[in-house]
């Protein structure tokens, strides 16, 4: 995918002769020692990012980040200090004011805003056409699109209703409507769910989800709640006093934050909401393949002591789950024979989860598989990694780095082997 | 104190002076222009049998402000004509109409521009003040040396206290459009004049509509001012009223002044409010 907006250097102070601010940004002082020094207000320092084609990118931070002034320099109804912006390969800061126009009508869906700022004079349909308007598209034209929009986020029947007549959630789907409406691939959101009620937030939320599924826009979303950047966000840039602080997908910012600011961000997280299969899982320390015998198998088992062991084909493709003292006992009764098969009885069904699901989910698969450790599959039902209760534990924490090595290393190892070995002999007393 | 005078009153007798001598064409200009819209209107609306302009009105009020100011406009105009102040009741309408004509013409440009640019706003605010505060005697001489007595100055000097409401609340109405809503056309590549007719006017129509309603209103209250210098109207007969101290005629006058005023307000007022369905 390639990018569609890439910023380098930029810088945004506010107040006369903003150069002498970046002078002192360089020397290495403070965004408070520059406002109280100099007088200047620093919007945003040495901002680099970039946005791929079809990402919903999110910028979060508490207010006063930074966060709107950098989106509001991306299309830049903010000028910028200095520092390039290049959308499409254009660097818009170069633009004159007529080109910053046609270049805004062209590529982005306008903007959608906390307080939705709908028209309050014109109808739903007035309001959703009117990007098209201004681009000059006549009145037919628009007024279908528009229809065929506001049909799409589920506003069909109020065409001719007024702003005041809506209630926010639908006020802020005609804000929505309205930036969609227009052919255009850029979508600026800031703070667009914030002045909604929690269950009418997360339900719009969805619907953005699902319409972006569809749409494929390449959105530029602010906020300040980290839950809605972790849910709606392919990637999070977390910003502070104007800076970015750390860019990633929510799994790498909740794994690996980059410093304590974002530790302390991060910590209240539902993380068992956030942290995927994919993300605490191990690889496996050995598996059985289907063409090796249960002697191979059982030999491979004891080496890393385990009680249990997951069978692959060739290809990785999952195909079951192996129990050592069932193993040994069937080994045991048939020694005389030479080339001893494995007995289809011995395969047991594996529990199993997609790669991408989430941590909470991940849980109650646990509950259910008996507390046995769980395969990691994807898609394709192939053998990515395996999940143990001490990994799971591990990421539930609160603060605790989940390093993939060392859990898989050390603790999850001892835990695994010692797990295992309380069931089986708890098996061994239930027989 | 100081050794000398600043001789603000020479230069605005010889700047008046200049004024009168050398610009009388233009003046000219606009007095046959005054002339001709305040004379037009009045014989318009005298033309028409008193009854049918009575429904014209009250039918306006009507879907403006409701059936109740409809009636009360009804009833107050069937006392006017009563009373036999009905052709001044149309004469001052008549004047107060091309007065406010002229104030929008001029004034809404004006709160545009200053609501665009703070340098104007800067500029022009001071004048408003003069404008709305200098005694209305002051500027009444002048405009008789220019124009001559009668109707004209009469127009001119309620033009001049009915404009300054209009031209602030132009520009206060158009400068409170939530920020949001010019970001949002501006986003979508809106050009100066698409964000001024399609967002800042309708949006500020409400305040705007507040100042014209304001500016009729202070231009009801020069009717009798305007009538010292000829303008004629109801103004004329309320000063004749308090000139031979007959209290029951000026009282008359006034009350149709009032009648007329209540109505002009709710019409105006009810143009806002249809502007913003909202409320």
């Amino acid at each position: 995918m390639s990018d569609v907006i890439t910023v380098k250097n930029l810088f945004k102070i506010f107040g006369d002769k903003p150069e002498r601010a970046i002078e002192s940004l360089k020397k290495g002082k403070t965004k408070d020692q520059i406002l109280e020094e100099d007088k200047l207000v620093v919007g945003v320092q040495n901002i680099n990012f970039s946005v791929r084609e079809g990402e919903t990118f999110v910028l979060m931070g508490l207010s006063g980040s930074g966060k709107s002034t950098l989106q509001r320099l991306v299309n830049r109804l903010h000028e910028p200090t200095s520092g390039e912006i290049i959308i499409k390969g254009t660097d818009i800061v170069k633009l004159n004011e007529k080109e910053l126009r046609d270049f805004r009508r062209n590529n982005f869906c306008g903007m959608v805003f906390q307080n939705f700022a709908i028209l309050p004079h014109r109808t739903v349909l007035g309001n959703v056409e009117f990007g098209l308007e201004l681009q000059g598209v006549d009145k037919e034209q628009r007024q279908e699109k528009a229809r065929k929009i506001i049909q799409q986020v589920g506003l069909k029947g109020n065409e001719d209703s007024y702003p005041s007549q809506l209630s926010g959630g639908m006020q802020q789907r005609v804000g929505l409507a309205r930036g969609l409406a227009v052919d255009a691939d850029i979508l600026l959101m800031d703070e667009a769910f914030s002045a909604l009620d929690p269950l009418i937030r997360r339900e719009m939320q969805d619907e953005l989800i699902e319409l972006q599924s569809k749409m494929k826009k390449t959105i530029l979303f602010v906020t300040h709640d980290l839950d809605e950047a972790f849910r709606i966000g392919d990637r999070i840039a977390i910003m502070k006093d104007g800076l970015i602080v750390q860019i990633g997908s929510a799994e790498e910012i909740i794994s690996s934050p980059a410093d304590d600011y974002v530790r302390a961000f991060v910590e209240d997280m539902d993380r068992a909401a956030v942290l995927s299969a994919g993300t605490i899982m191990q690889p496996a320390k050995e598996i059985a393949f289907t063409g090796d015998g249960p002697r191979t198998i059982l030999r491979k088992m004891r080496k890393h002591g385990l009680s249990g062991i997951l069978m692959t084909d060739s290809k990785r493709d999952l195909k079951g789950y192996l129990l050592a003292n069932e193993l040994a006992d069937y080994i045991q009764k048939h020694q005389k024979k030479e080339n001893l098969t494995l007995d289809k009885s011995l395969v047991h069904e594996a529990s199993k989860v997609d790669e991408e699901m989430a941590l909470s989910d991940v849980i109650n698969v646990y509950h259910e598989s008996d507390f046995g450790p769980i395969a990691v599959v994807d898609a394709n039902n192939r053998l990515k990694g395996v999940i143990v209760r001490g990994a799971i534990i591990a990421a539930l924490s609160e603060g605790y780095e989940i390093d993939t090595d060392n859990v898989s290393d050390s603790e999850a190892t001892g835990n695994e082997d010692e797990k295992q070995s309380g069931d089986k002999a708890s098996g061994d007393k239930a027989e | 104190m100081f050794p000398f005078r600043i001789p603000i009153r020479d230069w605005i007798s010889d700047g008046v002076d200049y004024l009168v001598s050398e610009y009388a064409v233009v003046f000219d200009g606009f007095s046959e222009m005054v002339y001709f819209l305040v004379n037009n209107l009045k014989d318009g609306m005298m033309a028409l049998h008193p009854v049918i302009l009575i429904i014209i009105i009250a039918a306006i009020t009507w879907y403006m402000a409701g059936w109740r100011v409809a009636v009360f406009a009804a009833l107050g105009l069937l006392l006017s004509e009563n009373i036999g102040l009905w052709q001044a009741f149309v004469e001052t309408l008549a004047l107060v109409l091309t007065a406010e004509l002229l104030v929008m013409v001029v004034g809404l440009p004006l709160g545009v521009l200053a609501s665009r640019r703070d340098g104007f706003n800067a500029f022009i605010r001071p004048i408003l003040d003069l404008m709305q505060t200098m005694p209305a005697f002051v500027y009444l001489i002048p405009a008789v040396m220019f124009f001559g007595l009668g109707l004209v100055p009469g127009v001119v000097a309620t033009f001049v206290f009915a404009l300054p409401p209009l031209i602030r609340l132009t520009n206060l109405g158009i400068r409170q459009v939530p920020k949001e809503l010019v970001e949002a056309a501006d986003a979508f590549g809106a050009t100066s004049n698409q964000k001024l007719f399609k967002v800042q006017i309708p949006v500020a129509t409400p305040t705007i509509m507040a100042g014209v309603n304001q500016s009729i209103m202070l231009g009801l209250s020069m009717v009798v001012i305007a009538a010292m210098i000829g303008a004629g109207g109801l103004g004329a007969d309320v000063l004749r009223g308090i000139q031979r101290l007959q209290v029951g005629q000026g009282f008359e006058a006034g009350l149709v002044v009032v009648i007329m005023a209540i109505i002009l307000d709710r019409i105006t007022a009810g143009f806002g409010r249809q502007q913003n369905p909202n409320e």
